[in-house]
């Protein structure tokens, strides 16, 4: 295999690895614009989602054994959904909305707490062992050029590129689009101006959750593994990618999404050509913090963003 | 001021019995435990270990404000130190280490745990350099991603060069050794026997005393009011003349020493290290431990890790059984439950008492006037 194929091998990789980020990123990035808050048990929500998702496609397996794989994946994804838009909307309504003017240290604490309660929750219902996420869609590789790719890797790409096309239109051009840039703009103006920031602050998480429940269900059929501490590791990637785009900027989250999932790949695929061996590949989750340094120190604003990591 | 100086200055009689009554309690808490079980003497040895922790990561998130998710990276350093200092792990893997040391790799505790703070400290210095100008939220996560990423390296430092062992850890590391005495044996005393365990919680009792007595005098200086003084307000701190960055850089290093020590301890004591042990969860019960007792303030840090190292051994107890007779079988085993008292307790704390259970006195409100005492109570700043 010549070096130019593993290089677009590596390049298709990244795009799959980097559109999950994105959707995940997405969910950061809007409620940081809003409220200002990491909402750290973000990543959780996604492994309530794949869990959910597990425990959908397991029943209605059991109910009807002949459906095709492509309607299971649809019957976890719907079942993820809603569970995760409900999770979102009490953990907002319980632990972050009686906090909003509160000191800097206490939502974030929070969140850590809120983190631990779902990891706790998901450790109740679904145990602690590594459950087998089934493969739902033909594991049969499809050569695209000199790339190998799977019908769930093509699925992956294409589903991502369409909701964020579709959320890039929702905050564009309707109604509530304008009423949650009108509110991380300025809250208290856009409540002059008729906006219910609550109302849209609880929309910008149950549309968070709904993203990361879609991305939940697509990685673990990705990695074909889901756990109580799954949510851990893609959260902390996609909080790094969100902060390459420029935090609080939806299109930098994209962005960012794409371009960290390009540099993993990328980086997990040479460093041990790079290294001469000294760091292999299980050193892959090292290349998102050592991103994440690197943007923090020389440019805080991410790539797309206007605001700055040590505003007063 | 803090209403305790003026009392021990004002009744020094009452100050002298407290402190008798809580160095008695400290002698004599090992033998009550022993008689409920070994068990219970592990868990307060774990509480001293827990104590110096909490105290460290409350140099850094108390004092300066700076909230540090990665804290247990350098526990895990300070312990990895000393196992490497203290076990056959290097002289089995390095010819020229084994051919240096003929005997064995022994560094006597006065050795490993002053070097094993000292690398602490400057993993502390390496992570605070770069974090320097970075707010709350960032600096969280980058902490937490740094501390996750030692543990990666701890993990997979396994080839080319067999530094750490990779998952399977450092075992048969010595254990603590003063002069003869040798900790891991049981010990006759006074015509009876005190126990391995309770050496050791004795020991860490010592050391946790002594941090105490470092971060009560560090408060008070011109260090901890520097430190103050940037968590309020770090613009008006600057313009006071404080070098930021020095002073932030000292509270990591301190808060990593700390870490450093006990990590070290711990290694000892457990005679075994792995990464297992080191995980972000860890970081984060330290974190509830300070938060739930009172961020900041020196006796409600105690309280807090002594709570929360002690208080799930007793749930242990209790709801294991418990549940045993309400549903037949254990519907949330004991690791969980840990957990979830952990994310409770941050939780509940921050939605209704966010200072804490034993928070600071707050600045400029007189402390209530002394009955007995000569000096007249402040007047409102």
């Amino acid at each position: 295999m010549g070096s130019l194929d593993t290089f677009v091998q590596q390049v298709f990789n990244g795009l799959v690895l980097g559109s999950l980020y994105a959707l995940i990123a997405l969910g950061y990035t809007m409620v940081y614009g809003i409220v200002n808050l990491i909402n750290f048990a973000h990543g959780d929500v996604l492994m309530m989602g794949a869990l959910t998702a597990l425990s959908a496609i397991a029943l209605a397996q059991g109910l009807a054994p002949g459906i095709p794989g492509w309607v299971l994946m649809l019957v976890g994804m719907l079942a993820a959904i809603p569970v995760c838009v409900l999770l979102s909307l009490v953990i907002e309504r319980v632990a972050y909305r009686p906090l909003r003017n509160a000191p800097r240290l206490a939502p974030l604490i929070t969140a850590i707490g809120v983190s631990i309660l779902l990891q706790t929750l998901a450790m109740i219902i679904w145990g602690r062992n590594h459950l087998t996420f089934p493969q739902l869609l033909s594991p049969e590789p499809i050569t695209i050029g000199p790339a190998t790719a799977t019908v769930t890797k093509l699925l992956v790409i294409a589903l991502s590129a369409i909701i964020m096309v579709a959320l890039l239109l929702l905050v564009q051009y309707s109604r509530l689009g304008r009423a949650m840039r009108a509110t991380a703009e300025n809250a208290r103006v856009a409540a002059l101006m008729g906006v219910n920031p609550n109302a849209v602050i609880a929309a910008t998480f149950a549309i968070g959750a709904a993203l990361a429940a879609v991305a939940g269900v697509m990685y673990a059929s990705l990695y074909s593994v889901a756990h109580f501490y799954m949510g851990f590791i893609p959260g902390l990637k996609a909080f790094t990618a969100a902060v390459l785009g420029g935090i609080g900027n939806i299109p930098g989250a994209m962005l960012g999404g794409v371009l960290l999932g390009l540099i993993e790949a990328l980086g997990a695929g040479y460093i041990d050509q790079i290294s001469d061996g000294v760091f292999g590949s299980n050193y892959q989750d090292v290349f998102a913090f050592i991103v994440l340094c690197v943007v923090l120190i020389l440019r805080p604003s991410g790539l797309l963003g206007e605001r700055v990591a040590d505003r007063a | 001021m803090s209403s305790a100086p003026q009392s021990t200055q004002t009744q020094p009689r009452s100050a002298l019995r407290a402190t008798a009554v809580v160095a008695l309690v400290l002698l004599v808490l090992p033998l009550v435990a022993q008689w409920l079980g070994p068990a219970w003497v592990r868990t307060l040895a774990f509480a001293a270990l827990y104590v110096m922790l909490a105290l460290g990561l409350n140099i850094v998130v108390g004092f300066a404000g700076l909230l540090d998710l990665g804290y247990i990276a350098f526990y895990a350093v300070g312990a990895y130190t000393f196992a490497l200092l203290a076990s056959p792990h290097l002289t089995e893997n390095f010819p020229r280490i084994a051919q240096a040391f003929p005997g064995g790799l022994h560094v006597p505790i006065w050795a490993s745990i002053p070097l094993g703070a000292a690398i602490a400290a400057g993993f502390g210095v390496l992570l605070g350099a770069p974090v320097l100008k970075l707010r709350g939220d960032y600096l969280a996560i980058v902490t937490l991603g740094f501390g996750d990423i030692i543990r990666i390296f701890l993990n997979n430092l396994n080839e080319p060069i067999n530094l750490t062992n990779g998952p399977q850890g450092i075992t048969l590391i010595d254990p603590v050794r003063i002069g003869q005495l040798r900790f891991d044996h049981a010990v006759s005393v006074l015509g009876g026997q005190l126990t391995s365990l309770q050496l050791y919680y004795y020991l860490f009792t010592a050391l946790a005393l002594i941090c105490i007595l470092v971060c009560v005098r560090l408060q008070d200086s011109r260090i901890g009011r520097a430190w103050m003084a940037i968590r309020e307000d770090e613009i008006a701190a600057k313009a006071m003349g404080i070098n930021v960055r020095n002073i932030k850089l000292l509270a990591f290093g301190l808060g990593a020493t700390f870490g450093g020590v006990s990590g070290s301890m711990f290694a000892a004591f457990q005679g075994f290290v792995s990464p297992e042990s080191f995980s972000l969860m860890e970081s984060v019960i330290v974190l509830s431990m300070i938060v739930l007792g009172g961020l900041g303030h020196i006796p409600g840090v105690i309280l807090g890790a002594v709570m929360l190292s002690v208080f799930p051994e007793f749930l242990r107890h209790t709801v294991g059984p418990l549940q045993m007779q309400l549903f037949g079988r254990i519907v949330i085993d004991t690791e969980v439950l840990r957990m979830l008292l952990y994310g409770v307790a941050l939780v509940i704390i921050m939605l209704y008492r966010p200072k804490g259970l034993w928070p600071a006195p707050q600045h400029g409100i007189a402390p209530p006037a002394e009955p007995a005492s000569a000096v007249q109570p402040q007047a409102d700043a």
